[in-house]
């Protein structure tokens, strides 16, 4: 927010559209589907731009120039590192949308972990793999624009910032944390109510508080907010009787690539016992 | 149950509608829109006060206050020089004429001229402003010389970073024409055109005309600079509740209630943007407020 | 208030009954959750019977007790602010034409009659407040009209919760003003006393009878001592000076190592009263919507001016909050904005206790001059 983008979108002339690709790296899809179920809002969309590419869709044109170019999944491959090289040539605007576009999503645990023994314990042919040492953040490897988090992103997020971006400007960054959200839909605490080790105050909303209000505790997949107080947060686990691992782990799910948490997985990996987690039993504990 | 007062849906309601009826490109990053309400009605209506401000506001991009430079003898015509630095800013700064916006207002308490003017000793007026600070005061200035006889000397300062950053140069070379009234300029970084000071605008204080114990002082511009030239002119011996700042805080609503403008005692949209120096120089360049 | 009558607890159901004879929706406090909140309810046995809550800093539980009480507790997570200042609300919308005209319309004030039983006098207080704020000079459409047609049946409180304090900022814990009825909990029933031409209506209606001495005796003494067990305080005086002078004070890097700046205090708060406007706009680029949702000052856009942050961090946020509730609204509002309901208290997620940090910066160093 503190330093705007670049110009934005000019408004639309009448002379050409403007183009929206939907691009994805390592992934599920589940962002590219988020935007598939906005069901009439996409056909709305359709009619004020050409979609050029958005497999999900069924519509294929990788090469193809963007003025928008939303990006699903983390640069986890050689050949994806090239691929995202290209489609920044090709489109003015790049979003990664998606906890791993933004953050590298669970597939960056392996950043954590030594991903050599990893492959070799789940592959039988392990020199057949190509991957990177660690999946990244698209901005790891060119300029953005813009990020949407979440996993998977909010279709609302993304329908809101192609508005914008469709209306000339740069889209609004949302920054506020999950806790701000969860009291404006009169939700109940639980890490008050029930000591749930919830990173609700430390992680930026846009999913609507969904978790707490269903009674559980935020995992943080929308990734950190803005003056996230992580290590307090984390000292605050321990003291609800989380063990060292367990608080370790609450920041190792989808955004354990975003840096205040990797720092907090790292630290609290540091204070176990061992020195890092065992491979049973915590992960339970420091579920909710 | 509550007997509060209905609300008045002039300053509560939505924005009206405006038109641009034309726009002045004034330097790098810099126009001025003008603006007229569309409706009759609301044009008609519609009076503001030198140093109040506007909220601007684009659909699906949002809102921003933009104080009011133009002459409130006119109110059907209203100027209002903006700088693309944020996202709805950059916006507004691409429109032409015929574009529409939404604007809310007038709001806040504007520059206390009439409580300077006519007095038995008249008062000198010394406009000291910073970078976009002379917008605000444009309108100040033209009250002034409208009324020329009933002002003393009037002194206008203003101080830009660079040269080219310097708008309304006309203005100020007609503002110089006046009788008794001294024009400085002062730009940080100057270009091989500059004529006039090389510094801050504060340093001008010391080397123009004016009888401090009878001054009334217009400041505004970024803090920094309004904080040295507020201290220099209490040291020159101009009386602190003579000394008029304008802040700008994040303005949302406009009428003191969305909060973003909280500072200290005061809610800066409602209670200024114009505050005297006695009253807020405790507080202001105090990080955090 | 009038003189005081007597409504035996079996006949409780009546209150709901002629409240919604008059046209109101009821609404009242009950357990979700685990905790108290307050929604729509028409039977008194949705009440929370037997109901307790155990409030610490950062911790709230409900308790199980053999009573038949349904007041027995102090207050929950929030009370009368998310139904007067709404959480999220839309201000107006827009349409542009083809032409690239725009048309504005404001939206639609809400017109629906509540009654809200069991308001607390903390709550009461915070209420005046929040009329000061919004139905002031610029008065706020939607506040004034939910505002207009909201009936309250306060409750003394008589269970107080450890993180309580109104004793010392004179709202509680009886109710004394701002209700339309007020109720003391007995064990056989209820105390009523009426505050208004619309609850002198409402105990005509009731099935009230004369109190007895004995009766009145037991009220009396359930609110003395419901002041006396409140452990927390916050200094009586205005503290807008001391805070003032005090701006380097270490304290505020002590609380600022605890803060996680996640504004779940200002959340709860009965009085904080910012917000932050938000465009919605459609897809079709031929509308939009500009919606009012709470803020609060431990945000970054809070304090976003032209491209900088004036609060950075969490230091200058919360001393932002504190010096604002504890001194700037001494000179807004005529007195301090805290309430002493303790909600900051219980529902910090990190347990902090504004009545030990504005006693540390207020009273451990005060400077020259301070009273």
């Amino acid at each position: 927010m503190t330093t705007p983008p670049k110009a934005p979108l000019p408004p639309a002339d009448g002379r050409r559209r403007p183009r929206l690709a939907v691009h994805k790296l390592s992934s599920c899809d589940g962002c590219q589907l988020a935007l598939l179920n906005a069901g009439e809002s996409l056909l709305a969309l359709a009619e004020r731009c050409d979609i050029v590419h958005f497999a999900e869709a069924g519509i294929l044109d990788l090469d193809a120039e963007a003025d928008i170019a939303l990006v699903e999944g983390s640069v986890s491959t050689p050949e994806e590192r090239e691929r995202i090289q290209a489609i920044r040539s090709r489109s003015r605007w790049v979003v990664p949308m998606g906890a791993c576009a933004t953050a590298g999503g669970p597939q960056a645990l392996r950043n954590l972990a030594d991903a050599e023994v990893w492959i070799g314990s789940v592959y039988p042919e392990p020199q057949h793999i190509q991957a990177l040492p660690t999946a990244d953040a698209v901005a790891a490897h060119v300029d953005v624009e813009l990020s949407l988090p979440g996993c998977p992103v909010s279709t609302q997020q993304v329908l809101d910032a192609l508005a914008t971006l469709l209306a000339g400007a740069s889209p609004f960054a949302e920054q506020d944390k999950v806790c701000m959200e969860c009291k404006r839909r009169g939700q109940v605490c639980v890490l008050v109510t029930r000591d749930a080790p919830c990173l609700g105050p430390v992680t930026v909303t846009g999913c609507g508080a969904l978790c707490p209000g269903l009674g559980r505790a935020c995992y943080g997949c929308y990734g950190p907010a803005e003056n996230p107080e992580v290590p307090t947060l984390a000292q605050r686990f321990a003291d609800l009787g989380l063990a060292p691992d367990a608080v370790a782990r609450r920041f190792m799910f989808q955004q354990s690539g975003a840096e205040p948490f990797q720092q907090a997985a790292q630290d609290w990996r540091r204070r176990a016992p061992d020195g890092a987690p065992g491979n049973a039993g915590s992960a339970e504990q420091g579920h909710d | 149950m509550s007997t509060a007062p209905a609300p008045d849906p002039a300053v509560m309601g939505p924005p009206q509608e405006a038109e641009v009826v034309s726009r002045d490109d004034e330097a790098r990053g810099l126009c001025t829109l003008h603006l007229r309400l569309t409706d009759p009605a609301a044009r008609a209506a519609f009076r503001f006060q030198p140093g109040q401000f506007n909220m601007l506001y684009l659909p699906a991009v949002g809102g921003v206050p933009i104080s009011i430079a133009s002459d409130p003898a006119e109110p059907e015509h209203l100027a209002h020089t903006i700088r693309a630095v944020g996202r709805v800013t950059r916006v507004l700064a691409t429109l032409g004429a015929g574009d529409r916006v939404g604007l809310r207002g007038p709001y806040g308490r504007g520059w206390p001229l009439q409580a300077a003017e006519g007095q038995a000793e008249l008062r000198d007026l010394i406009v000291l402003t910073g970078g976009l600070g002379c917008a605000p005061v444009v309108a100040a200035i033209g009250y002034v010389t409208a009324r020329r006889e009933r002002f003393g000397r009037l002194v206008i300062l203003q101080g830009v970073k660079h040269a080219a950053d310097l708008i309304w140069r006309e203005r100020y070379d007609a503002w110089a024409e006046l009788p008794d009234t001294e024009v400085r300029l002062a730009a940080d970084e100057p270009d091989r055109h500059w004529q006039d000071h090389v510094g801050l605008v504060t340093d001008l204080l010391d080397e123009v005309r004016f009888r401090p114990q009878a001054s009334v002082a217009l400041v505004c511009g970024p803090e920094p600079m309004m904080l040295a030239g507020a201290k220099r002119l209490v040291e020159l011996g101009v009386p602190a509740e003579h000394i008029w700042l304008s802040l700008e805080r994040g303005f949302q609503c406009g009428v003191g209630h969305c909060g973003h403008c909280q500072l200290g005692p005061w809610l800066v949209c409602r209670d200024g943007p114009v505050f005297r120096w006695s009253e807020i120089g405790w507080l202001l360049g105090t990080k955090g407020f | 208030m009038t003189a005081t009558r007597f409504l035996p607890r079996e006949r409780l159901q009546t209150l709901f009954e002629r409240i919604g004879d008059l046209g109101y929706r009821c609404m009242g406090p009950q357990v979700r959750d685990g905790a108290i909140v307050y929604d729509d309810l028409s039977d008194a046995a949705a009440l929370p019977v037997g109901i307790g809550a155990h409030q610490a800093p950062g911790r709230y539980r409900l308790e199980h007790y053999a009573h038949a009480r349904c007041f027995a507790w102090a207050n929950g997570p929030q009370a009368l602010k998310p139904l007067l200042f709404a959480p999220e609300e839309t201000l107006w919308r827009v349409t542009r034409d083809a032409a690239g005209r725009l048309a504005f319309a404001a939206a639609a004030p809400p017109s629906q009659r509540r009654a809200v039983i069991g308001v607390r006098a903390c709550d009461l207080a915070a209420l005046a407040l929040q009329d000061a704020h919004f139905a002031g000079d610029h008065a706020d459409p939607g506040y004034v009209s939910r505002r207009r047609d909201l009936l309250l049946v306060g409750v003394d409180c008589g269970h107080p919760a450890d993180t309580c304090f109104c004793a010392s900022t004179g709202d509680g814990p009886a109710v004394s003003n701002g209700a339309d009825l007020a109720l003391t909990e007995l064990d056989a029933g209820f105390l009523v006393r009426a505050g208004s031409a619309a609850g002198r209506a409402l105990c005509d209606a009731l099935p009230l009878r004369a109190p007895s001495d004995a009766e009145l005796h037991l009220g009396a003494a359930e609110i003395e001592h419901a002041r006396q067990s409140q452990r927390r305080s916050l200094p009586a005086r205005n503290l807008r000076d001391a805070l003032f002078a005090n701006l380097d004070h270490p304290q505020w890097d002590d609380v600022a190592a605890r803060c996680l700046a996640c504004g779940n205090c200002v959340a709860v708060c009965p009085t904080c009263f910012c917000s932050t406007e938000r465009e919605q706009p459609a897809i079709d680029g031929r509308e939009a919507a500009r919606v009012r949702l709470w803020d609060s000052c431990f945000s970054a856009e809070h304090s976003y001016v032209h491209g900088r942050l004036l609060r950075p961090d969490t230091r200058t946020r919360y001393r932002q909050w504190l010096t604002h509730k504890l001194g700037g609204w001494h000179d807004q509002y005529g007195r301090s904005g805290c309430v002493g309901c303790g909600r900051c208290i219980a529902w910090c997620p990190t347990g902090i206790d504004i009545t030990r940090e504005a006693t540390a910066i207020c009273t451990a160093d005060q400077p020259e001059g301070e009273a």
